[in-house]
């Protein structure tokens, strides 16, 4: 597929943003999106699945008075788009009046000259056929199996492109589109372990542009090693002990506290974090900050959800919290402005979203790292969804390598690790330097002093 | 049917998709020398209440449709799927997903039959259907009884989430049929505050229901059931780490079973030889007390489906009984590959996914023992009352299983409350520690939602009070396990 026609999603969305108004909206907000994918799992060797797809929908976002709805159709036929508008009017007049419902200020809106290109396009990545994805991930798999003879079998390999763009047009004035590219492999082998169990192990590789993506054997041998190092894994005692996080276990703590730092859930009262603005929220060595605007990185984008510039928000500056993430509506209810954190959902909703969520590297590498902890699990899997957000308990499964003396000495599994993430984020005594940006919630490798680990 | 929201595919539609139609489509599809195809028409309109703050805040509305095409060769499956049905587009993703085989015969589909299907959730009057003030009136209701319940509720939140799905299923071995399937899910949660402490609470159910859901369960029953356990967690304290006995209240525990087994026996797993039951039939793998069945057939029930997405009439699949592996869950590939009937189990999410062998209603069947019996033979261990979910790692069998509200049991005693905690085993050794099983059989209230590889479909679990000898929890308080 070639790179669409942006100007033709712009022009969906004003004539939606029309209908909606000639029916009675007295503000209306319209996003368009389009995007087309293929992906292609090989497993053993052969080709397993090949899913080829494009879609389309639009989302949209009524007020009548002070009253909200919101619909969304991927069926964009004329009787579709009529009914989707007409369900959206007759909405608004069953919702209630919110005093705090709105769309940004005009002023406030960005121009579309003032849209910077982050570069987040590759227009090469149309060409790579089912063939060259079958390919890709048979390398990437290939080399998971030639890398360790005790690699036996495999949940296969995935390649997926995926292109897709989207617009927003609203009544306030605002008109803007970008566009974007994402490709990603995916190697997962399986071994054989001890007593019947089968270990399983992944890694990936994501990059919005295809040449700067890792190469399929690379993937596929990280893929192997991290298969093979939980062969033999034990549980351990219960006791209290230092946790190392790889960047891929790290990024999910991180995900954690872009939750509570979401000015949503300060307004309903949801978060541990409530009241905590310029306090100290984690050790000096923690500075977070959410930048939309790096180029060519996952989450970048030049304008939020409701059309407003975007910009660099530092969240967490040497242990400090100094903001929290807010769209329109949440800085109206908080009093404050909003940090263009709004992030436009595809049902057509708003909602407040980070972009590229990044804890900030530190100097030391891993290996330093390592070798400066006496005594830690170092997990490289977490599993469960055990936080509460209200009060900012965690527990959740972990697995990965017991360290003794700054080396790995064996795997570890069947555990969980325990402590409130005001403590864990307070206890982070080492950051490593190595961030690799795959995903738009994105963090190094980091050290916490002390956490509760459940196991014999 | 929806008089108001219906696919215009469907037999009643503005222009339906007959066999005649759906024959040459599949026509087109094993053009290329595919083995089997299948057609999935897919129309799902669906509708959101949110009240917050005591008003309605937000009403919306979605309505998605597309056609997903299959075409197998082998092990190898092509698809492709279009949202715009007209001849041309699904003619292109039948030719699409038909490259998948790019050589060999072109068998001809065989002539499509409709048959019909069992009605195991007939709703009289679809929540679609129905006025929205009547659904803005029973959120008002739930906000009014949580507030009214206790002076320490700051803050309520209560939504509806209504859908129906309406699906064509053509395949190439003659398969045709069509099915309406409704879905409702209510849902509230509060915060209560008391002196610097906050908490939260929530409850919530449906399932394939209309609006006389509410009839069994009315908005002021789940109020005040997230009210209670915001409340009793006020003075949750840390909770034990360690091994230790644990009890599990019946019904939502269930989703223990879920990820301890459930998973796990799911054929194409076993196929792939990827599972931890791989090869397991006829083999214990559980304490004799346990039987374990997934069944489509619960009337109403969030997991229960007339057909699955391939076509199959699902009924009650025997997993494990007294302890001994029975069988798997099957979609066509996996059932073809084991040489048995299709158990009715091959799911999707959407048009826009592939099937996959995926639980409706897993249960455990009930035991001989008195629920409060069970309770009393624990000298120190962990009651769980409430659950978030869980996750498993298929290879291994280890699961987790995270506790929202959960209790100290001291001397046959459910005392303290717990602050949330997670419990973690692996799955064949917690189900051979399955030590006493209740005879207060209970079903989840429609809430649970399943994910794998990344499709997510509702389901349903069950289970009576269990007592497992020895499980790690995962708290922090140590010394005292």
């Amino acid at each position: 597929m070639t790179r669409r026609n942006l100007e033709s999603l712009i022009d969906l969305g004003g004539q939606i943003v029309e209908r909606a108004r000639k029916a009675g909206a007295d503000m209306a907000e319209v996003s368009v999106r389009e995007g087309d994918h293929l992906s292609v799992k090989v497993r053993k060797g052969e080709a397993e699945l090949v899913e080829e797809a494009g879609s389309r929908s639009v989302g949209l976002r009524v007020m009548r008075g002070q009253q909200v709805a919101v619909t969304y159709t991927s069926d964009l036929s004329e009787a579709g788009i009529a009914r989707f508008v007409e369900d959206a009017i007759e909405l608004a007049a069953l919702s209630q009046p919110d005093p705090f419902a709105g769309p940004p200020d005009p002023s406030l809106l960005s121009k579309r000259s003032e849209h910077r290109d982050l570069d987040t396009y590759d227009e090469t990545m149309s060409k790579i056929g089912a063939g060259d994805a079958i390919k890709l991930a048979k390398e990437g798999e290939d080399a998971a199996f030639a890398y360790d003879k005790r690699i036996t079998n495999s949940e296969g390999a995935t390649f997926t492109r995926a292109a897709g763009a989207s617009a927003l047009v609203t009544s306030g004035g605002f008109q803007g589109v970008v566009d974007g590219t994402y490709a990603s492999l995916v190697v997962s082998p399986v071994a054989d372990d001890a007593d019947g169990k089968k270990r399983s192990g992944h890694h990936w590789a994501a990059r919005r542009k295809m040449h700067e993506l890792e190469s399929p054997k690379s993937v596929g041998e990280e893929a192997a090693r991290r298969t093979i190092a939980k062969l033999g894994a034990q549980k351990v005692d219960t006791q209290e002990v230092a946790v190392i996080f790889d960047p891929d276990a790290a990024r999910s703590l991180l995900g954690l506290l872009a939750g509570c730092i979401s000015g949503g859930s300060i307004w309903r009262r949801s978060s541990y974090l409530l009241d905590r603005e310029n306090t100290e929220v984690a050790s000096k060595l923690v500075t977070v900050v959410d930048d939309p605007l790096l180029v060519g990185a996952p989450g970048s984008r030049s304008f939020d959800g409701e059309g407003l510039l975007s910009r660099r928000n530092v969240v967490v500056e040497n242990g400090i919290l100094k903001t929290y993430l807010m769209d329109t509506y949440s800085a109206k209810k908080l009093n404050k402005a909003s940090t263009a954190s709004a992030s436009r959902g595809s049902s057509g909703g708003v909602s407040i979203g980070t972009t590229n969520f990044v804890l900030q590297p530190g100097t030391m590498s891993p290996e330093e790292l390592l070798k400066s902890t006496p005594r830690a699990l170092y997990v490289t899997d977490m599993m469960g969804m055990g936080f509460n957000a209200v009060t900012g308990d965690f527990s959740r499964g972990a697995a990965g390598y017991w360290v003794e003396n700054g080396e790995k000495k064996f795997p570890v599994s069947e555990v969980t690790i325990s402590l409130n993430l005001d403590q864990i984020l307070k206890r982070i005594d080492a950051v490593a330097s190595d961030l690799d940006m795959r995903t738009s919630v994105a963090s190094p490798t980091i050290r916490v002093s002390a956490m509760t680990l459940a196991g014999r | 049917m929806s008089t108001r929201y219906s696919a215009p595919f469907g037999p009643q539609g503005s222009s339906p998709i007959d066999a005649q139609t759906a024959h040459k489509l599949l026509s087109l599809a094993l053009s290329r020398g595919g083995d089997y195809a299948d057609l999935f028409y897919e129309y799902n309109a669906s509708g959101s209440y949110a009240y917050d703050e005591g008003i309605l805040k937000a009403a919306g509305r979605a309505v998605t449709m597309g056609l997903g095409v299959r075409v197998m060769k082998g092990d190898a499956t092509g698809y492709a799927y279009v949202e715009e049905l007209t001849s041309e587009s699904m003619q292109k993703a039948a030719l699409t997903a038909a490259q998948i085989a790019a050589s060999g015969g072109t068998p001809t589909p065989v002539g499509l039959q409709s048959r019909t299907l069992p009605k195991r959730y007939s709703v009289e009057l679809l929540s679609l259907d129905v006025r929205g003030e009547d659904k803005r009136a029973l959120l008002e209701r739930a906000d009014k009884a949580a507030r009214a319940a206790d002076p320490r509720v700051t803050r309520v939140d209560a939504s509806i989430a209504e859908e129906i799905r309406e699906i064509l299923i053509a395949s190439s071995d003659g398969k045709f049929v069509h099915d309406v399937q409704p879905l409702i899910r209510f849902g509230i949660r509060v915060i209560v505050e008391e002196e610097g402490k906050r908490q939260s609470g929530s409850s919530g159910g449906g399932g394939r229901f209309g609006m006389e859901y509410f009839d069994a369960k009315s908005p002021e029953w789940h109020a005040a059931e997230a009210v209670r356990g915001a409340v009793s967690m006020l003075d949750a304290r840390e909770a034990p780490a360690g091994e230790m006995e644990v009890v599990l209240a019946p019904g939502d525990s269930g989703i223990l079973l879920h990820e301890a087994v459930g998973h796990g026996l799911e054929a194409d797993f076993n196929r792939k030889k990827t599972s931890n039951y791989t090869d397991s039939i006829g083999k214990n793998v559980a304490s004799e007390l346990c039987t374990v069945v997934d069944d489509a057939r619960i009337q109403s029930s969030r997991g229960t489906i007339n057909v699955d997405d391939e076509g199959n009439e699902p009924e009650c699949a025997t997993l494990i009984e007294n302890g001994t592996l029975r069988g798997y869950m099957h979609d066509r590939h996996s059932a073809d590959f084991f040489k048995v009937t299709p158990s009715g189990n091959g799911r999707r999410e959407s048009f826009r996914s592939h099937p996959m062998p995926r639980m409706t209603n897993t249960l455990l069947l009930p035991g001989p023992h008195d629920p409060e019996e069970i309770v009393r033979s624990v000298k120190r261990g962990v009651f769980a009352r409430k659950f978030g979910g869980g996750q498993v790692d298929i290879s291994n069998g280890d699961f987790v299983f995270s506790l929202t509200e959960s209790y100290l049991i001291e001397d046959g005693k459910i005392t303290a409350p717990l602050k949330g905690v997670n419990l973690i085993g692996n799955g064949p050794d917690v189900m051979r520690k399955v030590v006493m099983l209740g005879t207060d059989m209970e079903t989840s209230d429609g809430i649970w939602t399943c994910g794998k590889d990344g499709q997510s479909v509702p389901v349903g679990v069950g289970c009576p009070t269990i007592k497992i000898s020895a499980v790690t929890v995962g708290g922090t308080q140590m010394g005292q396990g």
